[in-house]
């Protein structure tokens, strides 16, 4: 299982590189595609079908709008300007980089094994989850019972940006 | 916003009840397989932009449409709050508490409040998704004018 997550992580990382450097936005937006899609079928392979459904849905439909707004508006990539300011962006990325990659070499020390953790707060909610809530479907049983703040926190969220959307995206305000 | 050709326009008619109905079946069973309120509200309003980006329409009725969507999720977001406020007049005092019997598990009535906590997430979810994308439907239409 393992080789193949990692053949599904290298098509989404050439895909993501594609998608950054694409002259064309569409193929560059069907390119992040493949990046969601191979997510979908990481987290199947990983036995998390609660992710995998709601991340083909929320895939679908950004893809589908990504491709209206850029058949929409235009389909050609912007050169990029080279000059002093960039100059200085790009060194402070690849410090940013540089750093971000020692920390991940540091943590991958000390990690467990993918799937092999070590169950210490999970272990209570794993075994008498099904008594305690009632309910079959564990990952429901967790967001709805244990964790319910999070879920309200993250309806608020939703409800949240919403309300920015349309307070935002309007031509005219309300006097 | 116009609509695309006939064929976009009869087969997305076909399939979004169906995508619908799919969504609500998510939902519903959400306590008992895999999905809940969040994938199912996502599938629902998927089902909504598809026959919006087949059919078109134009600023007006999208209006309409935003006010709608928008009451529906400000509605079902207040009513988990009232949810959980009931839980501070029966059983335990605590937010949140699971009040309503729990029934057998693994039946479709079980798991006491879990499933209208799915309904009302799933309502909510849908709505917040619908919403934006008419918003931005809206204002590129607006501003294309």
């Amino acid at each position: 299982m393992e080789l193949t997550i990692s053949i599904i992580l290298g098509f989404m990382i050439i895909g993501a590189i594609y998608a950054l450097h694409a002259k064309d936005l569409l193929s560059a937006v069907i390119a992040m595609g493949i990046v969601g899609y191979g997510l979908v079928i990481c987290f199947l392979l990983l036995r998390a079908p609660d992710l995998a459904i709601v991340q083909i849905v929320v895939e679908t439909i950004t893809l589908v709008i990504m491709v209206a707004v850029v058949l929409d508006s235009t389909r050609k990539e912007l050169e990029p300007a080279f000059d002093r300011k960039s100059l200085f962006n790009r060194i402070a990325a690849y410090v940013i980089f540089a750093g971000l990659f020692y920390f991940f070499l540091l943590a991958i020390e000390t990690q467990d094994p993918l799937g092999m953790h070590s169950l210490g707060m999970a272990d209570r909610y794993v075994t008498g989850a099904v008594e305690q809530t009632g309910s079959v479907n564990l990952v429901t049983g967790v967001l709805f019972d244990f964790r319910a703040y999070d879920t309200l926190g993250e309806a608020v969220i939703l409800y949240t940006a919403a309300l920015g959307a349309t307070t935002l995206l309007r031509m005219k305000g309300k006097k | 916003m116009k609509g695309m050709s006939i064929i976009v326009k009869k087969v997305s008619q076909l399939m979004a009840g169906l995508i619908f109905m799919y969504g609500i079946y998510i939902i519903l069973h959400g306590h008992l397989t895999p999905g809940g309120g969040f994938a199912g509200g996502a599938i629902i309003a998927g089902a909504f932009i598809l026959l919006i980006l087949a059919f078109g329409s134009n600023a007006l009725n999208l209006k309409k449409e935003i006010a709608g969507s928008s009451n529906t999720e400000s509605l079902a977001v207040l009513m988990v709050v009232v949810l959980a406020l009931m839980a501070l007049l029966f059983g335990s005092k605590t937010f949140f508490f699971n009040y309503l019997p729990k029934g057998e598990p693994g039946a479709l009535l079980s798991a006491g409040v879990i499933p209208l906590y799915n309904i009302f997430i799933g309502i909510e979810v849908a709505g917040a998704i619908l919403t934006i994308f008419l918003a931005l439907v809206i204002f590129k239409e607006e501003s294309s004018k």
